[in-house]
């Protein structure tokens, strides 16, 4: 094994957060077989944004600049740029663009995909990764049998590392598939929102919450704290909070390394959706909620009370570490 | 519109998770298996409230083995017209694809519904390997589906938010939340489902890429530590220095 490639996906012109987790990971993989790291990327990037990629591990990155986020077109192009490189590993972020585009690719070069990894290959014998199962209730093993390797991994489940370097850039001088699927609207949120999926900071709430005017205490605490916000599943479905929030087994499923749940009861489909995160803080008056189970921190408490508290201290707090 | 469900079966969400044979099957003792919920409340509910709206057939299709067909009663009971098992297991995401695949070329469907992921592998492997295989666009994610003549309008997630998107038929889609909702089958459907085709067909030979080891359960959560409710300041020092977060 000697050629890494890396897909990563961008948003407002810029590498995602989990798209960079991707690429220290691949060019780590790269490093220790003693090969090379390359990124294949699309959209109008700024080159100076493409050189730091260097930073993270990648040698050099290939930019399609036309390109759009159609899975037939991210997939030929993953594809093309394989075939150039000779990549042996092609690694991609179990991301919404991940979803669609490494299934496809791995079914174009007739390679392995294993999805949903989450630490580093063993390739002491064969080539096996492990991966998320049972919605977070279990792990599996998995070996990939084919020569060449597709695997994506959960965000932040390696962390990022980032060194010294620059990346070379060059254009893809491929051609493009054409897109099957046009984009009509794009309902994205602007600005430099947190997002839900690469946060490493959560503060979530639940219907102990009693109604949406409830929520400027949660969304205090989240900003103050830089942290994203999420809610259970029934606070979505009675249309709370928007859908994007909602976490869980039919929501996503997240891993920060701190996940605060604020009158949330903590059923099994809910901790489906968050018990990979690393550190978790349960705020609930029922001392039998469930979710003191799978919590590290517990404070058995009226949010009404305990979250503005909790917002003093984390302001005294920054203040102090300032 | 001719519309081809992919449904698979999986452990109740409840499910206490082990396994057995040295951590290398699931243990199925005292589980209770259900229809994906993704496949069933999500793309199975939408094709037949479409099929209902302007006319069409809705078939179902499981790569699995008799014992499967429980569950796919239960798509029946729903409404589907006809089911469609093909007799293989295999937990190899190509493998499952490459078998869907080859029985919708033989028969042609206008759309190819999905759900997201699976809730026992959560792989979001098997619609988008499909796509490839039939060399056809997928829309990835999808919260909402409308068809009019060939034209599908959709809306799917992306990250930090969601897209309006047009697409020609045919084409296969992944559902998510939002598609359609649940809908508990009748008596009636329950008797009809009993005399709906389920036709079982055998395998094409394909090689699976994957093969799962092992499996392991996470190791045990230390004890809860609590912390007064007007002590959130040694909270704030516990997630600082011990827990080392923030
Ligand atoms: C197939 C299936 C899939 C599902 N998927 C999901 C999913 O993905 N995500 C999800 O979240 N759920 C999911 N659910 C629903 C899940 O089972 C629970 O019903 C849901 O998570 C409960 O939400 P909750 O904790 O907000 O509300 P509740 O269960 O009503 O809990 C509210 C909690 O708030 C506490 N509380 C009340 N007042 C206060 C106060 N003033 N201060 C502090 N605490 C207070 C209460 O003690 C209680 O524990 C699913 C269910 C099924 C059957
Ligand atoms: N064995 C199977 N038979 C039929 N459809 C399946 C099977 N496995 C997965 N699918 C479909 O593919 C979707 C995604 O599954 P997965 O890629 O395994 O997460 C599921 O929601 C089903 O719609």
């Amino acid at each position: 094994m000697s050629s890494v490639l890396v897909f990563a996906d961008s948003k407002n012109n810029k590498i995602t957060k989990a798209s960079l987790e991707t690429v220290a990971y691949g060019s780590k993989i790269a490093n220790d077989n003693g090969g090379s790291c390359t990124v294949v990327t699309y959209g109008d990037i700024p080159e100076a944004e493409l050189k730091t990629l260097g930073a993270y591990g990648a040698k050099e990155v290939v930019v399609a600049r036309s390109a759009s986020n159609d899975s037939q077109v991210l997939s030929k192009l993953t594809a093309d740029v394989v075939s150039e490189k000779g990549s042996d590993v092609i690694v991609f972020s179990q991301d919404f663009t991940g979803k669609a585009v490494a299934p496809r690719v791995s079914a174009k070069l007739n390679a392995g995909l294993v999805s949903g990894v989450i630490d580093y290959p063993n390739t002491s014998e064969g080539f096996t990764v492990k991966k998320n199962a049972f919605s977070g209730k279990a792990f599996a093993y998995a070996s990939i049998k084919t020569d060449k390797k597709v695997i994506s991994i959960v965000p932040n489940s390696i962390g990022i590392t980032k060194g010294e370097g620059e990346a070379s850039v060059s254009d893809f001088q491929g051609t493009l598939a054409t897109a099957g699927v046009t984009v009509k609207e794009s309902k994205v949120k602007g600005g430099e929102g947190i997002l839900l999926d690469e946060a490493e900071l959560v503060v979530s709430a639940g219907r102990g919450l009693k109604g949406p005017e409830n929520w400027g205490m949660i969304e205090e605490l989240a900003s103050e704290m830089g942290a994203a916000t999420a809610c259970s599943r029934p606070v979505s479905d009675i249309g709370w909070r928007p859908h994007h929030e909602h976490v869980g087994q039919t929501g996503i499923a997240i891993r920060p390394n701190l996940y605060i749940a604020v009158g949330i009861s903590g059923a099994i489909q809910h901790l489906a959706g968050v018990n990979a995160s690393k550190t978790i803080v349960v705020i609930n008056t029922d001392p039998e909620a469930p979710f003191f189970k799978a919590a590290d921190y517990g404070i058995v408490g009226d949010a009404f009370e305990v979250v503005p508290k909790l917002i003093e201290a984390y302001k005294n707090f920054k203040q102090a570490n300032n | 519109m001719k519309f081809l469900v992919c449904i698979s079966k999986v452990p109740d969400t409840t499910s206490k998770i082990g396994f057995t044979d040295n951590n290398s099957k699931f243990n199925e003792a005292g589980v209770q298996f259900i229809v994906n919920p993704y496949d069933e409340w999500y793309a199975l509910v939408r094709a037949l409230e479409l099929k209902e709206a302007n006319g069409g057939s809705v078939t179902i299709i499981t790569v699995g083995e008799q014992s499967d067909e429980p569950v796919m009663r239960k798509a029946l009971a729903i409404g589907a017209d006809e089911a469609v098992r093909i007799n293989a297991k295999s937990d190899d995401s190509f493998f499952i694809a490459k078998q869907i695949a080859e029985y919708a070329k033989n028969n042609s469907f206008d759309v190819v519904l999905c759900g997201k992921e699976t809730i026992n592998f959560n792989s979001a492997q098997v619609p988008a390997t499909i796509a490839e295989l039939l060399d056809m666009p997928l829309v990835s994610l999808a919260t909402k589906l409308d068809i009019n003549g060939n034209t599908a309008t959709l809306e799917r997630d992306v990250q930090g938010g969601s897209e309006v998107v047009e697409v020609q038929t045919p084409f296969v889609l992944s559902a998510a939340k939002g598609m359609a909702e649940q809908r508990i089958p009748n008596m009636k459907g329950i008797m009809m489902a009993r005399s709906k085709p389920l036709n079982v067909v055998e395998p094409v030979s394909v090689e699976a890429h994957t093969e799962i080891l092992s499996y392991e359960l996470p190791s045990g959560k230390t004890e809860c530590k609590y912390v007064e409710a007007d002590k959130m300041d040694e909270l704030i020092e516990l997630l600082h220095n011990e827990a080392k977060v923030i």
